[in-house]
């Protein structure tokens, strides 16, 4: 793996792509005690070990091991099903995009697995993977200034989930009446990076 | 009215300044699902304040913003502050900044204006008692978790007083203007005159700055590549460098993820140095290996 020096205390692992990013983070998730680092922080090419506390030993460690490659078999994963109202304002805009009726949206939606690669931009929220690159959804050129709590999205080739009420510029294409991020409970966020996530149309 | 054995021991805001947070040492260990840190920003004057009154170290205390803040303790406690250097008052009576003191039920205490620096540290004997969010009772102004921002009339529990502590303890010189960092993770994404002209270079704090990045203003730190980098887990003292060429250092309320390039991280002893920067001031960049 190559291995990247940040700062004192942490170390950034360089990524072919979003498969080696989840596969790696599941190896070093299973061994986050043994390495004795306080956050590891999965993204688009990377994965962040922040709060090292021996930055030799682990750098020395990861450089010998070799990449892991996303077609892994990555274990049991948590798997999670998220029931849709596909009412989303932006439903005919992403069926646009597509070339697609709108209920075309909604079964690609509904039949891809996806997988949560990375969280980022607010506690909760969820880069979840699985969507072929033809699939690659533009942002609105003008982001809402609130989006409320439970949309389902799409950005690029990204799916998600607003975990609050928030601006954004994703394209909406439904609703879910399950809170996916609640800092009381244990784990806080439903979707959590590793996580297998299948939409299920609430109305049907 | 109830006695005094019947009041409940609190701290009441009076004033809270500019902006008066809660503050411990944060919440590390949840960026994986985008849970940004928090905590003091100057994370030594918060442990300093606590040691002196008796508490844990990472006991939750009050964090000031260059005015200061005004509260009443109602039960018989002590408390000191450190952190940026101001007037102390009890009772308006003048007492020593970063040092322990005792005082009666009912109390005013108020904490001046910063005379230098920007953040001013209270701690109570017992600790700020509040729920706490994901293991800390910190503020976060990017994500909201945590107490809001005091306002006039809120009202603080206090914990139990762990031990009757009474005196001082040498307090750090104020932090000097110079900012040590490390060059990388991402400093190939920059030429190599712009990473030689780091060194040495004086930029001034902008008015911009907050909990969340402390943005310098001074020579533009110019990129030898264009294209977009992928978003990327970023940590506490990042110097991120947007395409305006101008830094930002990532302080405790920073995002954990970012997509622009982090050309050095700052040495984490100096990250006071970041949290008592005054705006308008200067602040002396200094590469070290």
């Amino acid at each position: 793996m190559q291995v990247r020096r940040v700062g004192e205390r942490a170390l950034l692992v360089e990524c072919a792509d979003l498969g080696e990013v989840t596969a790696t983070y599941a190896v070093l998730r299973d061994r986050q005690a043994e390495l004795a680092v306080t956050d590891l922080v999965p993204a688009a090419r990377t994965v962040l070990l922040d709060g090292v506390v021996d930055v030799e030993s682990v750098a020395a460690l990861l450089e010998g091991l070799p990449p892991q490659a996303g077609d892994l078999d990555p274990g049991p994963r948590r798997m999670v099903e998220i029931p849709v109202t596909y009412d989303g304002p932006d439903l005919a805009e992403v069926a646009r995009q597509w070339s697609v009726e709108e209920a075309e949206v909604v079964r690609i939606h509904t039949t891809t697995e996806f997988v949560v690669a990375f969280c980022g931009f607010a506690p909760g929220f969820a880069y979840c993977t699985g969507l072929p690159d033809a699939l690659a959804v533009r942002r609105r050129a003008e982001p809402r200034s609130r989006v409320p709590a439970g949309s389902v999205a799409l950005a690029g080739e990204f799916a998600s989930v607003y975990p609050s009420a928030s601006p954004g510029g994703w394209q909406l294409i439904g609703s879910t009446a399950i809170p996916v991020w609640r800092p009381e409970a244990e784990p806080p966020a439903l979707l959590e990076p590793g996580t297998t996530v299948r939409f299920r149309d609430a109305g049907t | 009215m109830p006695g005094p054995e019947q009041v409940a021991a609190a701290i009441e805001v009076l004033d809270p300044g500019a902006l008066t947070t809660v503050q411990d040492t944060g919440r590390p260990g949840w960026a994986h699902l985008g849970v940004p840190r928090a905590g003091a920003l100057d994370e030594p004057a918060l442990r300093l304040a606590n040691r002196l009154v008796g508490n844990q170290e990472a006991a939750a205390g009050l964090e000031t913003t260059l005015t200061g803040a005004v509260v009443r303790l109602t039960r018989a406690t002590s408390f000191a502050v450190t952190g940026a250097r101001c007037d102390v008052h009890v009772d308006g009576r003048a007492v020593g900044w970063g040092a322990t003191h005792a005082v009666r039920p009912g109390a005013e205490v108020r904490v001046g204006p910063a005379h230098e620096g920007v953040r001013t540290y209270v701690a109570v004997a017992g600790g700020i008692d509040l729920p706490s969010v994901l293991g800390s009772r910190s503020a976060d102004l990017l994500s909201g978790l945590g107490p809001a921002p005091l306002r006039v009339g809120d009202l603080l529990p206090l914990g139990p007083p762990r031990r009757a502590r009474h005196g001082s303890e040498a307090v750090p010189h104020p932090p000097r203007g110079i900012l040590r960092i490390r060059l990388g993770p991402r400093a190939d994404w920059f030429t190599t005159a712009a990473l030689e002209a780091l060194d040495g270079a004086t930029y001034t704090v902008s008015a911009e700055s907050n909990r969340i990045g402390l943005r310098l203003a001074g020579p533009v730190v110019a990129r030898a590549r264009d294209e977009e980098l992928p978003t990327e887990g970023m940590v506490l003292g990042a110097v991120q460098v947007p395409p305006s060429g101008q830094p930002i250092v990532f302080l405790n309320d920073h995002p954990t993820t970012g997509g622009y390039p982090v050309v050095a991280v700052v040495v984490a002893e100096d990250l006071p140095v970041c949290a008592q920067a005054r705006p308008g001031s200067s602040l002396t960049l200094r590469v070290v290996r």
